[in-house]
């Protein structure tokens, strides 16, 4: 049972406070010794932004970032979850341990979610080396949810060598998992043909690797070769890494050793140049940095403002078009 | 944030119907919930390492096969087992009633027979939810 959320980090002297910070404490313990509870605990406290969970990724900061991280991506029904499952097995027969982060839509209507990527991903019951969480998009855009940074966090402090981060599936415009992941793998499908075409911008780019899935099935050369002259066209080699083009069918896991080769080549190089990686380093921490601030900031306006009470007490006026909601702004003074 | 009721939606057993789990799961999600579905043949120990890692409030299971009576025994104890026996059990399915008074007795909450309308069930939730969260932190 997570605490409600009432306290801010450094804002000591509540006794809520502190229970938060015990609770933290004890938290983080459970993820230094990878104590599954513990570390499903923690990224429910993460999700839900509470206070534990804000104390907590606090204590972890500085402990994660070593492991690698992954998103896969791509369009409904490519098989990613069908990918992100082989490429974990895979990864397990090498002996490294392996968390899985896989969203789904929440329903904007109902704020509820079905997250069904477990059917694709048979967990190894018992294997303690696989951690699979399912997290629902919770109004976010961007084929993430706003917590799946801090989720990785977790598993990254909890000692996962790998996290492989499965969007929710993508169009053209949902691009936040390149904020998230080292390396961004784009599955594509046969079916996605004439797609690619009309994705020349946005998700393209995004691709680190591709993955042509269900390569058996008819048209998979046609899409190697429609990414290929796309590719051409546009000059798209980023700073220098061409993406290279993997075909695969990973319900049968051919061509999945491949895509992990090509995934390690990609990590290679982006370690490869000490100056790019520093550059690239910054820029990502400093998107970051802006976002945390952005719901920091919102969070406490909303709050300090009583926004919600005033807002309920405006919305009838507004609603009847008796007041502009631009004079009503002006008028809560909020700068 | 309010936080979210998460609700796993299992189907162990060998029976192919996942239909009425589906149904289920839909009006949970229509609810508001986050339902974890894990699709169809999942032993106790797939289920509750599907719980924990997805730490839900609730787990729901289904079962039509008449294995009613080794399956949700074997769940509680492998919660119990692995310290997360406050995760709330429940069932729906064909359970006889005999059956169901010894299942509630061993610690499953809200059992759910054909025919129930999904709203009783989320109901139960909800209000065992807001019990829940109402008391002092137990943890």
């Amino acid at each position: 049972m997570p605490a409600r959320d009432t306290g801010e980090i450094g804002n000591p002297g509540t006794t809520e406070a502190d229970v938060a910070r015990q609770e933290a404490a004890r938290l983080a313990e459970g993820l230094e010794r990878r104590e599954r509870r513990a570390i499903a605990r923690a990224i429910s406290h993460v999700e839900d932004e509470t206070a534990v969970g804000r104390e907590l990724l606090d204590r972890i900061f500085v402990r994660a970032g070593t492991a690698r991280r992954i998103g896969v991506t791509g369009p409904p029904g490519a098989g990613k979850s069908t990918l992100v499952h082989a490429l974990a097995t895979l990864l397990r027969q090498r002996g490294e341990r392996v968390g899985v982060l896989a969203i789904d839509p929440t329903s904007p209507f109902t704020g509820g979610a079905i997250l069904g990527d477990r059917v694709r991903m048979p967990s190894a019951s018992g294997d303690e080396g696989l951690f699979v969480r399912s997290m629902a998009s919770r109004g976010s855009l961007g084929g993430v949810s706003a917590t799946t940074h801090e989720a990785a966090d977790v598993l990254d402090a909890a000692g996962f060598d790998w996290i492989l981060i499965e969007t929710v599936g993508v169009g053209q415009s949902e691009l936040e998992v390149v904020e998230l992941a080292d390396t961004v793998l784009l599955v594509l499908v046969p079916e996605s043909g004439d797609a690619v075409q009309t994705m020349k911008a946005g998700i393209m780019e995004i691709a680190d690797v591709f993955v042509v899935n269900k390569y058996d099935r008819e048209g998979g050369d046609r899409l190697v070769r429609d990414i290929s002259v796309t590719l051409e066209l546009t000059g798209w080699t980023r700073q220098g890494w061409v993406p290279p083009i993997c075909p695969a069918t990973a319900t049968s896991g051919e061509g999945v050793a491949k895509v992990l080769e090509e995934t390690e080549a990609h990590e290679r190089w982006l370690t490869g140049d000490e100056r790019r990686r520093e550059r690239m380093r910054l820029e990502k921490m400093g998107r970051r940095l802006r976002a945390l601030l952005d719901r920091a900031l919102v969070r406490r306006v909303w709050e300090q403002a009583r926004l919600e009470e005033r807002l309920a007490e405006a919305l009838p006026r507004i609603a009847a078009r008796e007041l502009s909601p631009y004079r009503w702004i002006a008028s809560l003074r909020l700068e | 944030m309010a936080e979210k009721i998460r609700v796993l939606v299992a189907k162990p057993g060998l029976d192919g119907h996942d239909r009425g789990a589906k149904v289920i799961a839909a009006a949970f999600r229509d609810a508001g919930f986050e339902v974890i579905y894990t699709g169809l043949h999942q032993t106790p120990e797939m289920i509750v390492d599907a719980a924990i890692q997805e730490d839900v409030d609730i787990l729901s299971m289904s079962v039509l096969s008449g294995a009613h009576m080794t399956i949700f025994p074997r769940v509680l104890a492998l919660l119990k087992e692995r310290g997360a026996d406050e995760i709330h059990v429940i069932g729906g399915g064909i359970i006889p009633r005999e059956d169901a008074a010894r299942l509630r007795e061993m610690g499953v909450g809200g059992i759910f027979g054909p025919g129930t309308p999904t709203s009783e069930a989320i109901e139960y939730i909800r209000t065992w939810m807001a019990s829940r969260r109402g008391a002092p932190a137990a943890e």
